[in-house]
């Protein structure tokens, strides 16, 4: 971490950024939040731990309009999100200057909590330099610890590998953590009978509160307006006058993001009701590896996604109606 | 708020049948913003059309809908009274009672509430309809041929002799094509060649036709009366002004073993060659995968030997841009592949031969100089066997499900030359159907039973085995008598199956023009309008649409050539209004839209935007109203509905489904 901050002084110091789209302390030890700094003292307050999961792609719209360059500093699977962005011409590279930064997974504090961890005062084994394997933990309740895998993101056990896809510079050794199957919580969903997938998502869905979370935190979900907010659809009218307004809401969002979401798991993450709203998308991302051929979003900038593209060899709609 | 009439047609009985008309009226006259309701027996008449100009003028009517059959045949003859009354000819909606509702139900009370439904749901739309004014585009006048065989010199010629000039665009070093395989043609027994080669040379001699031979369309982009086209004139490596056609290189040449092509793979060729000697144009081209001086570099004999100096080994691939106000597709056709075909034999023994080789066997010009012969040993056959419909009407995926029309045709052609010229041969046809509707067909096919006494056998071949002596034994059954026939033969013949040539899909996707699950391409109306492509500007010559025969083929080809001048005699078009169109507000710039766009119609502007307040510049994308053909693709591509389809708008869509749903 130390070495991220000396850089990103000299580049501030310097001129080439005129700013840093990073992390900084929260106000507990497992909850930095992203932040921008401007001056070289502010960066005092930077960090950079295993708690930093939030995908930083997103804010880098905003920051393309801003004047100058801004440091960015972007996980590996941040910058298939940042691709992603690139080749929807909504962030501009030239006003980007990337710093890949290193990752060895990150932290989900939801659960190391489900382990029975509670009143949590300071955490250590989270910081970047460490080998990252066990959490030593102080409670009020005294001393816990907590396998680093175990308290794992559910996206990092599907990690979509250690490159950086995009930088400019790399701060920080990386390492993959996929130790599970990506797919298989969808196709378990899949075996359902419609029935029962419904009462899952029923189940699931019902929990939500509408907070926009989701929405807000996807980088996918980048419009300028979006067809919940204007008047101009009656998405939202119609959504309301059903008794399970949610579903609504989540498949809508679910098909506008097809083809274009990274998986990034940051709907997931920031879901305050804790929804796996990850599957929805891993489902879109599935349908489309089989039908047209291995597809990752953002793997590299400018390609044509399958869902709006086509040639001959494409899948006839005969085939993928029979499914 | 709209104030709709709703007409609801008889359509004699063919709605009134099934469909309780005046209850539709009766319910769809509450519906909101409709203020007259009426019904009639055929509202496409005088009269009919007279009942929607006098509800104009007396309810004051600003939307239109009318019941009936499907728009596609009525739409625009009720936009033009609507707008001869004085309305917007797009405030006109149709509901289509008769297609999708009365033909297809029995049960009246089923039929009727769906009718209403569908009433109910262009009401709906009409009451989002904005009125609408179509644009206007120019016409280039100069027409494109894809394929110079019989199809595309034809209408090439009809569309020259018009007044107009033309293009044509051949794959292969001449034109002609497969007609120029023939040897002689039904049911007239005139030689293939004679009729074709004068069509041939008025082609390359028309002052209004321009020839590529040797090339490829490569890229195709723009609309209806104003394409613009990349030919790709590959690399002859002869100067065609410099050629003489005298032939001394084709002679000189030392690399003779390529299989012609022209022949069927049957004789050999040279690495330079003209595949026929009436080739037009008569200048050769060098294949360079035989040629030894491309292979080794060494040789150089056609160089050194040519008086003009027209060889030159530098040449390179030309790209020319050409703009067209049509394209006609005429790519013909070839035979299938008869690898599937293991029971014939065809990949085992020379004497089994397809139609289309024998056609090259017999011809004087042809690997055998026209003498009937066994490839295998050049001994002239006395028993042979044709077996017709392989791999055509088939039910399987080893065939095509189609008839391939022709080869009754031919098969009884060949069984008359042969027996006609060597009466000592025994001909024995084997068929599931002799099929011969055409002018003086029938009489043809009988002829070639009666008079020259050739055997025709009810029944499909299970097998072909050759023989050690060289025969072929062939397993057929004759259905009429119930019996097993075990027949030895010299030469068995193929009428094999015909389909479009294999480039034809590459073709179709780069002009947007349909094509169905044979790879033909699709006609805008089966019966109407036979010779168009549903993609405006787009037409269709031979087999490329369907299996036909020469007069059937040139019939079709002088049609096509018909529909183009009509296209080139204007010299402005009326463009479709529903158009797309993007909210500068909404849109993301993402080029989600400009990527699923079939016509290249979508382009990005940096644009000055006021959002409320915020004034930023921001890519915004750019239809081109003339490009965009309104396929809708973008409308469903883009994630934040910023794009929208005029005349048919997601809101519009959005009302008719709930008005179904209701």
């Amino acid at each position: 971490m130390q070495e991220l901050i000396t850089r990103a002084k000299e580049l501030l110091a310097d001129g080439t950024v005129a700013r840093v789209l990073g992390w900084k302390i929260g106000d507990m030890p497992y909850n930095p939040e992203p932040a921008y700094f401007e001056t070289v003292e502010s960066l005092d307050k930077f960090v950079y731990n295993g708690f930093c999961g939030a995908n930083l792609s997103k804010y880098m719209i905003e920051a393309s309009k801003l004047e100058g360059k801004t440091l960015v500093c972007l996980k590996p699977c941040d910058t298939y999100s940042f691709n992603q962005l690139l080749t929807e011409h909504r962030v501009d590279r030239d006003k980007a200057y990337i710093i890949g930064v290193g990752c060895k997974g990150k932290l989900d504090i939801e659960k190391i909590k489900k382990t029975g961890i509670k009143g949590i005062t300071a955490i250590s084994g989270a910081e970047m330099t460490d080998a990252c394997d066990t959490l030593e933990i102080d409670t009020i309740y005294g001393k816990k610890s907590c396998s680093y895998a175990d308290g794992m993101l559910e996206r990092c056990h599907v990690c979509k590998g250690k490159e950086h896809k995009i930088y400019d510079e790399i701060i920080g050794e990386s390492r993959d953590t996929a130790d599970g199957e990506r797919f298989a919580e969808v196709a378990r969903i899949e075996a359902m009978s419609p029935e029962e997938k419904f009462e899952f998502f029923k189940s699931e869905l019902s929990k939500c509160i509408r907070c926009n979370a989701c929405r807000n935190v996807c980088p996918a979900c980048s419009c300028r307006k979006c067809v919940f907010d204007s008047t101009k659809f009656d998405s939202a009218q119609k959504a309301n006058v059903d008794s399970f307004e949610e579903k609504m809401f989540h498949i809508i969002r679910a098909f506008h993001v097809a083809g274009r979401c990274t998986d990034c798991g940051e709907c997931s993450r920031v879901c305050p009701q804790g929804i796996p709203l990850h599957l929805f998308n891993r489902k879109f991302i599935k349908d489309i590896n089989e039908i047209y051929g291995e597809y990752v979003a953002g793997a590299e900038a400018g390609s044509r996604a399958p869902l709006v593209n086509f040639d001959t060899e494409d899948a006839e709609p005969s085939i993928v109606n029979e499914r | 708020m709209q104030r709709i009439g709703v007409f609801v047609c008889h359509c004699g009985s063919n709605i009134a049948a099934t469909v309780d008309v005046k209850k539709v009226v009766e319910v769809i006259a509450s519906e909101p913003g409709v203020v007259h309701a009426e019904d009639y027996q055929y509202m496409c008449s005088e009269a009919g059309q007279e009942k929607i100009a006098i509800a104009v003028r007396e309810k004051k009517l600003t939307g239109i809908v009318v019941c009936s059959c499907s728009p596609r045949m009525h739409e625009a003859t009720f936009r033009k009274a609507a707008e001869r009354a004085g309305i917007n000819p797009y405030m006109v909606e149709i509901a289509n009672i008769r297609e999708h509702c009365s033909w297809i139900h029995k049960d009246i009370n089923e039929a009727t509430e769906k009718a209403v439904i569908l009433a109910r749901a262009a009401v709906a739309k009409v009451n989002l309809n904005t009125p609408l004014t179509p644009g206007e585009s120019r016409v280039t006048k100069r027409a494109l041929v894809i394929g110079g065989g019989i199809a595309g010199i034809q209408t090439a010629l009809d569309i020259a002799d018009a007044g107009y000039k033309v293009d044509i665009v051949e794959k292969t070093p001449s034109i002609g094509g497969r007609m120029s395989q023939l040897d002689k043609t039904f049911p007239t027994l005139d030689c293939s060649a004679c009729i074709l080669t004068p069509k041939m040379v008025e082609a390359a001699a028309h002052e209004n036709i321009t020839i590529y031979t040797y090339s490829e369309v490569e890229k195709v982009s723009g609309f209806v009366g104003d394409f613009t086209v990349d030919i790709r004139k590959k690399a002859r490596f002869i100067d065609a002004d410099k050629c003489t056609g005298c032939g001394a290189c084709q002679e000189k040449c030392p690399s003779k073993k390529t299989p012609s092509e022209f022949n069927r793979g049957l004789g050999t060729r040279t690495a330079i060659y003209t595949p026929f000697a009436q080739a037009i144009p008569n200048v050769p081209v060098i294949d360079t995968e035989a040629c030894i001086k491309f292979k080794t570099g060494k040789c150089g004999l056609c160089q050194k030997i040519c008086a003009a100096g027209a060889v030159d080994y530098t040449q390179k691939d030309e790209i020319i841009t050409e703009k067209y106000g049509a394209i006609v597709v005429a790519t013909g056709f070839d035979t299938i592949n008869l690898d599937k075909y293991d029971e014939y034999a065809y990949n085992q023994s020379p004497d089994v031969i397809t139609s289309l080789e024998l056609e090259r066997v017999m011809n004087a010009a042809g690997p055998t100089h026209g003498h009937l012969e066994r490839l295998s040993d050049g001994k002239a056959p006395k028993e042979i066997v044709f077996i017709q419909c392989v791999g055509s009407r088939c039910s399987d995926d080893r065939g095509k499900p189609y008839c391939s029309k022709i080869c009754c045709m031919y098969t009884a052609k060949h069984a008359m030359l042969i027996r006609d010229k060597y009466p000592d041969v025994n001909v024995t046809v084997f068929y599931i159907d002799v099929r011969t509707p055409g002018k003086n067909f029938d009489e043809f096919y009988r002829r070639a039973v009666e008079q020259y006494g050739v055997n025709y056998v009810k029944g499909q071949v299970g097998k072909v085995i050759p023989q050690p002596n060289g025969k072929l034994l062939v397993q057929g059954s004759d259905l009429l008598d119930n019996k097993q026939i075990l027949k030895e033969a010299d030469m068995v013949v193929l009428a094999t199956a015909i389909e479009p040539n294999k480039d034809v899909r590459k073709i179709a996707t780069m002009l947007t023009a349909s094509i169905d699950t044979n790879n033909f391409l699709t006609e805008a109306h089966a019966k109407l309008r036979p010779v168009e492509s549903p993609t405006a500007g787009i037409f269709l010559s031979g087999v490329v649409q369907g299996p036909k025969d020469i007069p059937e083929t040139v019939s079709q080809a002088g049609a096509a050539a018909v529909k183009v001048v009509g296209l080139l005699a204007k010299d402005k078009l009326t463009t479709n209004p529903c158009t797309a169109k993007a909210d500068e507000l909404l849109c993301n710039g993402c080029s989600s839209c400009a990527n699923v766009c079939p016509y290249g119609a979508i382009s990005y502007e940096d644009t000055l935007v006021n959002d409320h307040g915020i004034r930023e510049t921001r890519r915004i994308a750019i239809v081109n109203s003339a490009l965009c053909q309104g396929c809708g693709a973008c409308t469903v591509a883009c994630p934040s509905g910023a794009m929208d389809l005029q005349g048919f708008s997601n809101r519009q869509i959005l009302s008719e489904v709930d008005a179904i749903c209701r």
